[in-house]
C-alpha cells in the first residue's frame, strides 16, 4: 500500500514540476516529508546533496533514492515510472502535433521567435555553471580575487579542444574531472 | 528491419551514455544532445533541436526525459520514445540505487567533491561551444528582432533571474504577433 502511495506521490511531482529540476525540489519535499512522512527533513537534505552530485535529473534521482530506501528495487521502479508517466504522455502528444504541423509556414514563424530565446536559456545555464566552476559562487556573490586558476585553465583548454579539434564532449567532461583532480592532488589540496 | 533495430540500439546507447555523463542540469544534456544528434549522427536539424528544447521546457517533468520522448518519437514513434526514455532514466536509477546504500561515504569523499567541482569547468566549455554555434546562426538570420530577443532573454534569465518558462511564453507571444503582422501584410498585397 505504501508503495502505491509513493507511486501516486511521484505522479504528482512529475505532473506539477514545470521549469526544470530545481522546481521539483519543494514538490518532492511536500510529498515525501510533509504529507507522507516517509523521510525526515535531514534525510531529505542528504538526498538533495547526493542528487546534485550524481548525473541525471533531480526528480528521477529523488524518486530512485526514496523508492530504494522504502521498498527496494520494486520501489525504485514504481517511483521512477510514476515520476515520468505524466511527462511521457504530455510530451508524446506535443511531439505528435509538432511533427504534424511544423512545416506549416505560420507555425515556422512562431517557432522562429522562440529559437533565439532557447539559445539565450542555454547560454544562461552555461554561464551559471561557469561561475560556479571558476568562483564556487553565483554571479552576485563573486569575488574576483578568488578565481580558481585550475578550473580557469581547464575551461580555456577544453573550449580550445572543442572548437579546434571537435573533441568528443563526453571525453571533455570526464577528462576535465580527472585532470583537475590529479592537479589538485599534486598541489596538495586534497 | 535489421537496420531499424540497429538505429534503435544506437538511440538507446547514446541516450544512456549522455544521461550517465550529464552533471549539472537539463541544459547540459540539451547541449550534448545537440552535438550528438544534430552534428554527429545528423538525425535532427538544428532548428528542430531548438524547437524540441522549447517544447520540453514548457512541459512539466524532467527536461532530459521530455527531450528523449520527443527525439525518440521523431525517429520511430512510440517505440522510439520508450527506448529513448529507458536509455535516459536507467543510468540515474542504477547509480542512485547503488549510492543509496553508502551515501554517507559518498557525500563526504573529498576526491569526488573535487572531481565534481572541476568538471563544471569542462561542462561549461561544452555548453559554450554549442552556444557559440547557435548564437552565430541567430546572428546569420540578420533579423534585428531575433538578435534583440536573444540578448534580452539572456539578460532576463541570467541577470534578472526570470524563469525560463516565462521567457519562452513571452517569445511565444512575440511569435504570434509576428505571425499576425506577416499575415496582414500578405493580405494587403493580394488585395
Amino acid at each position: 500500500m505504501l508503495v502505491l502511495k509513493l507511486f501516486f506521490a511521484f505522479i504528482q511531482v512529475g505532473l506539477f514540476s514545470v521549469g526544470g529540476g530545481y522546481a521539483a525540489i519543494p514538490l518532492i519535499q511536500e510529498q515525501i516529508v510533509n504529507i507522507h512522512s516517509l523521510m525526515t527533513m535531514e534525510e531529505f537534505s542528504d538526498l538533495i546533496t547526493v542528487a546534485e552530485m550524481t548525473p541525471g535529473p533531480i526528480s528521477i534521482n529523488s524518486a530512485t533514492f526514496v523508492g530504494m530506501k522504502i521498498a527496494g528495487v520494486p520501489g525504485v521502479l514504481l517511483c521512477t515510472i510514476g515520476c515520468i508517466l505524466p511527462s511521457f504522455f504530455i510530451c508524446f502528444t506535443l511531439a505528435h502535433f509538432y511533427y504534424k504541423y511544423r512545416s506549416v509556414s505560420g507555425v515556422q514563424i512562431v517557432l522562429g521567435a522562440m529559437r533565439p530565446a532557447v539559445v539565450a536559456l542555454i547560454a544562461s545555464a552555461g554561464s551559471s555553471i561557469l561561475m560556479l566552476g571558476l568562483f564556487q559562487a553565483e554571479l552576485q556573490d563573486i569575488v574576483l580575487r578568488e578565481i580558481r586558476i585550475v578550473e580557469l585553465g581547464i575551461f580555456v583548454a577544453a573550449l580550445f579542444l572543442l572548437r579546434k579539434f571537435k573533441t568528443n564532449a563526453i571525453s571533455i567532461i570526464l577528462g576535465s574531472g580527472v585532470v583537475g583532480t590529479v592537479l589538485y592532488m599534486f598541489m596538495g589540496a586534497i | 528491419m535489421k537496420k531499424e533495430n540497429h538505429k534503435l540500439w544506437i538511440l538507446f546507447k547514446s541516450m544512456f551514455v549522455l544521461s550517465a555523463c550529464t552533471f549539472g542540469g537539463g541544459f547540459v544534456i540539451v547541449s550534448l544532445m545537440k552535438k550528438k544528434y544534430v552534428e554527429e549522427l545528423e538525425w535532427l536539424e538544428e532548428d528542430e533541436m531548438l524547437d524540441v528544447t522549447a517544447i520540453t521546457q514548457s512541459a512539466p517533468g524532467p527536461l532530459p526525459v521530455n527531450a528523449s520522448v520527443i527525439i525518440g518519437y521523431r525517429l520511430s514513434g512510440i517505440v522510439g520514445s520508450l527506448i529513448a526514455v529507458a536509455g535516459t532514466i536507467l543510468p540515474p536509477m542504477i547509480i542512485i540505487s547503488i549510492i543509496s546504500l553508502f551515501y554517507e561515504q559518498f557525500r563526504t569523499n573529498p576526491y569526488i567533491a573535487t572531481a565534481l567541482q572541476v568538471m563544471r569547468a569542462g561542462v561549461a566549455a561544452v555548453i559554450f561551444d554549442v552556444v557559440i554555434n547557435l548564437a552565430g546562426n541567430v546572428l546569420k538570420t540578420k533579423r534585428i528582432l531575433y538578435i534583440v530577443m536573444m540578448i534580452v532573454a539572456f539578460v532576463a534569465t541570467y541577470l534578472l533571474d526570470v524563469s525560463a518558462m516565462i521567457v519562452i511564453l513571452c517569445c511565444l507571444g512575440i511569435g504570434l504577433a509576428d505571425l499576425a503582422i506577416t499575415l496582414r501584410k500578405k493580405k494587403g498585397m493580394t488585395v
